[in-house]
């Protein structure tokens, strides 16, 4: 089951990319009301809604039924099921407003238009499987009158708090905290733990970076009020060292609270690397200690060590099934290992070509350890400016894939190769690998991708940004003929003859979903002397219409 | 030197376009002023009844041109707007594309070849056309109306090198005349293939001239075609005969209607980035200082003469955005606009917002490689030795990457790296690797996709895409009142800056016959392509076959649901 994927949060979540806090204007609630509790705020990350919404539906509700009536999509269904079967004594929806006077019986114009849009919202989604549509029907049913003459018939003030938590859950931050200064009973419902399940925190500096910051007032508003509530937390931080020692300092004022996920997440620079290391582990010990079922933890390119592992395997060892830690240079195969032994429910891991040995795929592939689901894996040149000199990589031996194979038969492996030198390569593909996704980031020689082609027979993607000038027809050829799983290709600074082309897209046919080639690739030859040529065959082929991808030329 | 070397294309544009005029008995009249401010003076003074100009498609011209034509109809002056300085009437595009500009090239050119054929140009004006048709001149003409100096318009010419690109009519036709000359003597319409040489200025360039309006579109247009027909015996030529010209058209259709298509907040067509803010980092790598010398090379040509190969102009946007610096390309941009001869606006915008994938459903995964994509062009390095003689004394297999040199071969080169040269700003890989990252991120969130294939990451092309980056947000300044427009005569075009260079034809005779208002001419078009990949329509973005990335946003839902699965 996944989350409903709050389509009202689609339209900001598109224009924005969600995590710039897409709008300009309107982010400034202070002003507004004095005793308005957020001062300011940024806009909520539409994603947030998402993910509240599957709190929500999730957390406080028992002995709710999943009905099939809806998509089997857990959020929306759920979220339903209060108004369905939690009559609440006052939600007398149908009422007329005459029944009896409410303080806040005659609401103020915005908040009228907020539940409008809220519904606006509502009834836009797209088509059948947004399953949002279905409360809205029932509360329009119960009504028992024309949707236009509905805001007219709402006892506003006695609307039930499930409701206003419910349509909140729509809502931005910045329009809830808006919502909430229309009377005490939104106020509480704005304060509610369901509410507050997500953040993400952004931290940054407006002279370096376009990545828009958290306002620190919201921050420290979340600290003292709703750390507690929270479960799913992130950070996004721009390239300064001042930000990724922010995201430090709040997490280790996370002391009562019980996060499932975090996620660190640099959005330039790796600048959590800047911070000391005693710092950042001292930060993240205390969500460790404190959280004692976190689920999911991204720590990419952090100083993150050993033993601060071994906090996070001593208290949450039981509850771990995704850890994201490419680019930690702190960290040992040791390291590594002791969570392989320890997590059994590991279940996505990523890091780098460094830490990974056979010791730690017989970890992983131990009877009492779950199916590994994804396991991605760096292939990084250390920096050569470093003046340190290159280990040379190893080889992980056959059998030790063959024994992860067998454990974890549909495990995805995901290699992103970014090395320079033809020697770096030798440890590769010598020997089958049961890689899936391959993206080759530099160069990459000829003869490395005819070992591809011989040994990786469960290739799904296979992406080159660049090769030296011979063409590269023999090797798709082969690679066609035997990987039978490829959908996907990327091609860029290559070179294939357009008949050598022709023949790969015929060998693989329709399987081919993405065929990303750039037009400069495609060598015309003594067949095809143009790309106009190639075009309807390969078109025929794929059973849809393909073109190579152009750039401008200006 | 800022945007000296535009300036001084325009003026002499302006120069060639007088003598070319006073072959005919006639001047040009360059009129000191803002518009608004003369036109309505000339009006009265010259007892104008009609003023004649060419569509400036650009938001800010539409804007100025508005405010000329309403200053015309109160003044009793008849206004004749022509479109050239675009093949197409772009609003038409548009309308065939159901009210908005199409974002992918693809749908452009589906589009393109439903329009009508265009029309043949008009001839040349010749004395016979003039006839007894006279422009009243004063004694003083060259010092109130003649063609300024550099000097005049507060420009510094100190030092100023010799013009590569000379600007004119002429200049541009005799280029028009090689460029087809080589056309016809390859006979192979495709692309040129990239070599060494293709990096340098070449005599057969015209991108400068169709931007200032030396050269019209459609006379190009139309001697492509022509010469197509000739040397392959009638066959109708494909689009991609007229890719240069496409592309140009393509991005002022995606810009005319976005007064934000040049920057990144506001604009609803692009993908919003978590930029760097770094000045110190961008001014390395605007005056050349990056420490890779292909980079710097690149620079210091643009500089020096104001034009750059496409896939040099390539490499240099991807360093500074998505590629390594992670710089706005917005930055870019501006540098460019100040130093390349053909920056149009749109063109501009467009191009760096493609190249740093912006806009326009671009494939992120390759990034151009500072030293590796210069080596494949150029493996010799002769390119790298011209711009930059420091780096003479490298041996070809070190120029790319001087860093890597041994010890005693920097001494034999007498250019020590970090000492006379650069040392790499950063390192490549690194930046490389992270950035990736970061663009993939972003991608997943943009298209929802939560698959683990990093191709699948991008929104799917064609138009039904346009919705991910354009929906409620959609901030257009509502320029309503399209197809109205004022502009400087005399074919070119160039959107006014602080200085405002007017010039008008002294009857509205000469201004007029410069547009070409010419009887059609049909002319077939080129192959019709189909329109939208279907395919990549029906994949379900949502559809997890496997999650990974895009942590917060997938993970979450996902664990959040293992876990109540789990504890509920």
């Amino acid at each position: 089951m996944k989350c409903g994927d709050g389509d009202t949060a689609q339209q900001k979540d598109l224009q924005g990319l969600g995590w710039c806090n897409a709008v300009d204007e309107g982010l400034m609630v202070s002003g507004i009301n004095p005793e308005c509790p957020i001062s300011c705020c940024s806009v909520i990350p539409t994603s947030d809604l998402t993910a509240d919404s599957a709190c929500l539906s999730r957390e406080p509700i028992p002995d709710i039924t999943l009905t099939g009536a809806v998509e089997p999509d857990g959020g929306t269904a759920l979220l339903a099921a209060p108004v369905a079967s939690h009559p609440h004594p006052t939600m007398s929806l149908p009422k007329p407003t005459t029944s009896h006077p409410h303080p806040a019986a005659t609401l103020p114009h915005r908040a009228t238009t907020l539940l409008d849009t809220a519904i606006t919202h509502l009834s836009q989604q797209p088509a059948s499987p947004t399953p949002a549509l279905l409360p809205v029907r029932t509360l329009t049913s119960q009504c028992s009158r024309p949707h236009a003459g509905f805001s007219h018939c709402i006892d506003w003030g006695n609307l039930a708090p499930e409701l206003v938590l419910y349509i909140f859950q729509f809502l931005p931050l910045v329009d809830r905290a808006r919502a909430s200064q229309v009377c005490h009973a939104w106020t509480n419902v704005f304060h509610q733990p369901e509410l507050w399940r997500r953040f993400e925190f952004e931290l940054s500096n407006p002279a370096t970076s376009y990545l828009k910051a958290t306002h620190p007032d919201l921050i420290q508003q979340i600290i003292k009020r709703h750390s507690s509530h929270l479960h799913y937390v992130s950070f996004k931080v721009d390239s300064s060292k001042e930000s990724a020692e922010a995201a430090c300092d709040i997490l280790s004022q996370l002391v009562n609270c019980s996060l499932k996920t975090l996620g660190l997440i640099s959005t330039a620079r790796p600048s959590f690397l800047d911070v000391s290391k005693s710092h950042f582990v001292s930060a993240l010990t205390v969500v460790f200690v404190n959280s004692k079922s976190l689920s999911s933890l991204r720590i990419d390119d952090t100083p993150m060590d050993d033993p601060s592992l071994k906090v996070l395997v001593a208290n949450n060892s039981d509850t771990l099934k995704l850890l994201k830690m490419s680019s930690c240079p702190h960290i040992s195969p040791a390291g590594i290992l002791c969570v392989a032994d320890q997590c059994k429910g590991l279940r996505e891991l990523a890091l780098n070509y460094h830490l990974l040995s056979d010791d730690l795929l017989l970890a992983l592939s131990t009877e009492r350890h779950v199916h590994l689901e994804h396991l991605r894996v760096d292939v990084v040149s250390e920096d050569p400016t470093t003046g340190e000199p290159q280990i040379p990589f190893r080889s992980i031996r056959r059998s030790s894939w063959e024994a992860l194979l067998r454990h974890s038969p549909s495990v995805n492996l995901v290699m992103y190769f970014y090395l320079d030198a033809e020697e770096e390569f030798e440890a590769f593909f010598c020997d089958a690998t049961p890689v899936t996704h391959l993206y080759f980031g530099h160069s990459v020689s000829k003869a490395v991708l005819g070992r591809v082609g011989l040994h990786c027979p469960r290739l799904v993607e296979l992406v080159v940004c660049a090769n030296g000038m011979q063409l590269l027809d023999e090797e798709l050829i082969c690679i066609a003929q035997r990987c039978r799983s490829l959908t996907a290709i990327g091609l860029g600074e290559c070179e294939v003859s357009c008949s050598a082309f022709v023949q790969f897209v015929r060998l693989c046919g329709d399987r081919l979903m993405q065929l990303s080639i750039m037009e400069e690739v495609l060598i015309p030859d003594n067949h095809y002397c143009s790309l106009e040529d190639i075009h309807p065959e390969v078109s025929r082929y794929l059973g849809r219409p393909w073109y190579p991808d152009a750039m401008p030329t200006w | 030197m800022n945007f000296t070397s535009s300036r001084r294309f325009l003026l002499q544009s302006l120069e060639d376009l007088d003598s070319s005029l006073r072959k005919l008995n006639s001047r040009l009249f360059v009129i000191r002023g803002q518009p608004a401010d003369v036109f309505p003076q000339l009006f009265k003074e010259w007892n104008i009844n009609r003023l004649t100009f060419e569509y400036d498609s650009e938001p800010f011209g539409k804007e100025r041109d508005s405010a000329i034509k309403k200053l015309a109809s109160k003044a009793g002056v008849e206004v004749c707007v022509q479109i050239s300085h675009t093949l197409y009437d772009l609003d038409k595009i548009i309308k065939l594309n159901d009210g908005q500009p199409p974002l992918t090239y693809k749908r452009f050119q589906a589009l393109v070849s439903r329009m009508d054929p265009l029309e043949k140009p008009m001839d040349t004006l010749s004395p016979k056309v003039m006839g007894a048709c006279r422009t009243p001149l004063w004694d003083d003409h060259d010092e109130r109306y003649g063609v300024p100096t550099l000097e005049e318009l507060g420009f510094d010419t100190e030092g100023l090198s010799s013009a590569v690109w000379q600007g004119g009519e002429m200049e541009a036709l005799t280029r028009l005349d090689r460029h087809l000359e080589r056309k016809a003597w390859v006979a192979n319409f495709e692309r040129p293939r990239m070599n060494a040489n293709s990096l340098l200025a070449s005599p057969t360039g015209l991108s400068p001239y169709l931007r200032f309006g030396c050269l019209s579109c459609r006379l190009f247009y139309y001697k492509l075609t022509e010469l197509y027909k000739k040397v392959k015996k009638n066959s109708s030529p494909p689009l991609s005969l007229y890719g240069q010209l496409l592309w140009r058209e393509f991005f002022y259709t995606a810009a005319t209607n976005n007064p934000k298509f040049d920057r990144m907040v506001g604009n609803p067509i692009c993908v919003q980035m978590p930029w760097d803010r770094n000045p110190e980092a961008l001014a390395k790598w605007a005056e050349g200082r990056t420490g890779y010398p292909w980079i710097d090379a690149i620079m210091t040509q643009l500089k020096q003469e104001g034009w750059i190969h496409h896939l040099a102009r390539h490499a240099v946007a991807c360093f500074l955005t998505r590629g390594d610096l992670w710089i706005s390309w917005e930055e870019g941009m501006k540098v460019f606009d100040e130093f390349l001869l053909d920056a149009d606006w749109s063109v501009n915008a467009g191009s760096w917002m493609w190249l740093s994938c912006s806009s326009f459903f671009q494939q992120f995964f390759h990034c151009y490689c500072p030293v590796g994509f210069g080596r494949r062009t150029d493996p010799n390095g002769d390119y790298i030795r011209r711009y930059i003689p420091l780096l003479r004394g490298f041996p070809a297999k070190y120029i790319y990457d001087p860093w890597n040199a041994p010890e005693a071969v920097q001494k034999a080169a007498r250019c020590v790296v970090g000492v006379d040269y650069p040392k790499p700003m950063l390192n490549h890989a690194e930046a490389s690797r992270l950035n990736i990252e970061r663009m993939k991120q972003i991608y997943q969130h943009l298209s929802r996709y939560r698959g683990l294939c990093l191709l699948a990451s991008v929104p799917s092309t064609g138009n039904v895409g346009f919705s991910s980056y354009n929906t409620a947000a959609c901030t257009f300044r509502g320029n309503a009142n399209r197809g109205i427009a004022a502009k400087e005569a005399g074919g070119l075009t160039r959107r006014q800056e602080t200085k405002s260079v007017s010039n008008m034809g002294g009857q509205q005779q000469e201004a007029a016959v410069l547009f070409s208002p010419s009887p059609p001419a049909s002319k077939p078009q080129g192959s019709v392509i189909t329109v939208v990949d279907v395919s990549t329509l029906k994949r379900d973005w949502t559809s997890p076959f496997g999650e990974d990335t895009a942590f917060p946003h997938n993970k979450i839902t996902k664990h959040a649901s293992d876990r109540s699965a789990v504890d509920n």
